[in-house]
């Protein structure tokens, strides 16, 4: 490439140079989000050490104290105690919950609006499905709240817990708010997303192989079993991580449907919950009463785990899904 | 599999799986109407000339609308300024640096917007101590909307023919003027789609914004700094916890704005790319 191209005039010289400056703000942005959450939460990462991990509780310490004590080099207020398992725990098995339906439900979708579907209804379909990614997370917590959350109480989970009940940790009462709730909430934020990725790789399926099996004898079930599905095992894969990226940072579906829990680890798939990112809404305002600040680090290093969860989730849909997150969304809105 | 039987079994197998994908597609479509539904049918008693002409102290949610355009445009006029520029440079000029730079594109989606929002509190509220206010709110909206436009607009210039820019560069015209004269018209509508994505997201963004525009019972003074401003989603968040019927009112006008406004950008997206690809 580089040897075929003509010699750069001066203007398009700095031509190159200035839009090489702008597009540079993207790796700037992403380092200084990286950087500052990191060297914000240094005191808390001193202070909590690696109890940060397993402890369950979140406890600014004794308010009205006039000392402080000193950990590691860092104040904090007596008996201060800052632990992220419970909002770990919250994140991962409501993230967890939504994927174990909507990856099921996301293939469904991609089969019946690629290869099921009478050809007329599939584009409609498909533009259906879409809508529901475009709406915002906080009218998925509304209708979660009008609907939901009276659903589960009165219906789905003594429904459940009354026929599932021997299983571990189906047993038990609800208010609606909680772990199953949100992730339902969640599954129906990610399926669009992972759906759409699945049923544009179904469409690449080679059609000779597809016409092959039909050929066969293969029934249309019997050619997506052995053809379709294999085919795109990775990229079904890829865009589950991209919707556990989506489920593991989405903070208000959860924060208005999850019912709230910093300090303990729920008991069953009813109990309420907060996830990382609900905390940081919720426990910003009691941190700003912390004089030592040392619970605004501590939410920090809150944010620098979930940035490095997710960014996990999305390293993994990339090694899968060929152009990562941006080009399945982008991809989205040109199909 | 020989016998009539399996041939039988192997019909009913199929028909199985078609009435299954048919029954798990309808389902998920039943949130998305009763969601619309729930919105419209509730917001029906609260619309009136006062809910669209009020503050949210009284009985209305003007300063909601008014601040989330507001920031909507601020963060809008940023994000478009870098994206597309930064489109302009991942599609016309390749090599390591590109590739680095759509990987942190990528990233960049990834990131919860709630850990965007923090960082917006930690830099542009606290050490910078713009405190709550349009501005750290509108570049962490920038943030969340960056990659999306720079993504597209790199989409879009990419789909130019070679010949169109091959028929400028025999004209002699410079690369600078064959992207602006040329390729950015042809792929105009490739490239507002994108924005109109970007605008949609950030327009139905909450996290981001709660510690960084707050919030404002009053119009924005549209100062930039120091000042809080109101918007839509944080009404429908926090209003829908209160027990007045009011505020329920309130939220629910909100949510019906906030889908009116993300359905139409969709759409317009939408109708944009069907042309597009006429063309």
């Amino acid at each position: 490439m580089r040897k075929q191209r003509a010699p750069e005039g001066r203007g398009d010289r700095a031509f190159r140079l200035a839009t090489a400056i702008i597009a540079a703000s993207l790796p700037v942005f992403m380092i200084a989000i990286l950087v500052f959450i990191f060297q914000y939460s240094l005191p808390a990462i001193k202070f909590n050490g690696l109890g940060f991990f397993t402890g369950t509780i979140w406890n600014l310490g004794n308010l009205n104290s006039v000392s402080t004590i000193t950990k590691n080099g860092v104040q904090g207020l007596p008996g201060a105690d800052f632990g992220v398992l419970t909002l770990l725990a919250g994140t991962v098995l409501s993230s967890t919950i939504a994927l174990v339906i909507a990856i099921p439900t996301s293939i469904a979708i991609a089969l019946f609006t690629s290869e099921e579907a009478p050809r007329s209804v599939r584009e409609p379909l498909v533009a259906l499905v879409d809508l529901l990614a475009g709406i915002p997370s906080v009218i998925y917590g509304l209708w979660g709240i009008i609907v939901l959350v009276p659903l589960m109480q009165a219906t789905v989970a003594p429904g459940l817990a009354s026929i599932f009940g021997f299983i571990p940790f189906f047993g038990g009462r609800t208010s609606g708010y909680g772990l199953l709730t949100s992730g339902i909430v969640l599954a129906l934020m990610v399926t669009p997303i992972i759906s759409s990725t699945v049923r544009e790789s179904f469409a690449k399926t080679p059609t000779d192989l597809k016409e092959g099996a039909l050929a066969l004898g293969c029934t249309k079930w019997e050619m997506e079993r052995r053809i379709v599905l294999p085919f795109s095992m990775t990229t079904i894969a890829g865009a589950s991580m991209l919707g556990l990226g989506r489920a593991l940072g989405e903070t208000m579906a959860v924060l208005m449907v999850g019912g709230g829990a910093q300090n303990g680890l729920p008991t069953n798939i009813y109990s309420p919950i907060s996830t990382m990112a609900t905390a940081i809404v919720t426990l910003l305002d009691s941190a700003f009463t912390d004089p030592t600040n040392l619970a605004l680090y501590s939410l920090a290093e809150v944010a620098l785990v979930l940035f490095l969860v997710t960014l996990a989730a999305n390293m993994a849909a990339r090694i899968f899904v060929s152009g990562g997150i941006t080009k399945a969304f982008v991809s989205r809105g040109e199909a | 599999m020989k016998t009539e039987e399996g041939v039988f079994a192997r019909k009913t197998w199929d028909k199985s799986v078609r009435a299954l994908t048919l029954v798990v597609t309808v389902m998920i479509l039943i949130p998305l109407f009763d969601i619309i539904y729930i919105v419209v049918v509730n917001s029906l008693p609260g619309i009136n000339l006062d809910m669209f002409t009020h503050l949210t102290v009284t009985d209305g949610i003007l300063n909601g609308i008014v601040g989330s355009l507001f920031l909507v445009a601020l963060s809008s006029v940023i994000a478009v300024f870098l994206g597309l520029f930064s489109g302009v440079y991942l599609s016309e000029f390749g090599g390591r640096y590109a590739s680095v730079v759509r990987f942190f594109a990528d990233v960049l989606t990834g990131v919860p917007s709630i850990v965007v929002g923090y960082f917006g509190y930690i830099v542009f509220v606290l050490y910078l101590g713009w405190g709550f206010s349009a501005l750290a709110a509108a570049i962490a909206l920038t943030i969340i909307m960056l990659p999306y436009i720079t993504r597209t607009t790199e989409f879009a210039l990419r789909k130019v023919p070679a010949e169109i820019k091959e028929g400028s560069y025999a004209l002699g015209a410079s690369k600078a003027t064959t992207v602006s004269k040329i390729s950015l018209r042809y792929a105009a509508p490739g490239i507002i789609t994108g924005i109109l994505i970007g605008v949609s997201i950030s327009l139905g963004e909450t996290a981001p914004l709660i510690y960084t525009a707050y919030f404002y019972n009053y119009l924005p003074n549209l100062a930039l700094i120091h000042s809080p401003v109101g918007y839509l989603t944080w009404i429908i968040w926090a209003f829908i916890n209160e027990p007045l019927v009011l505020a329920h009112q309130q939220a629910f006008v909100s949510s019906l704005v906030l889908m009116i406004f993300v359905l139409c950008l969709g759409l317009g997206a939408r109708f944009l790319v069907a042309r597009w690809w006429k063309s």
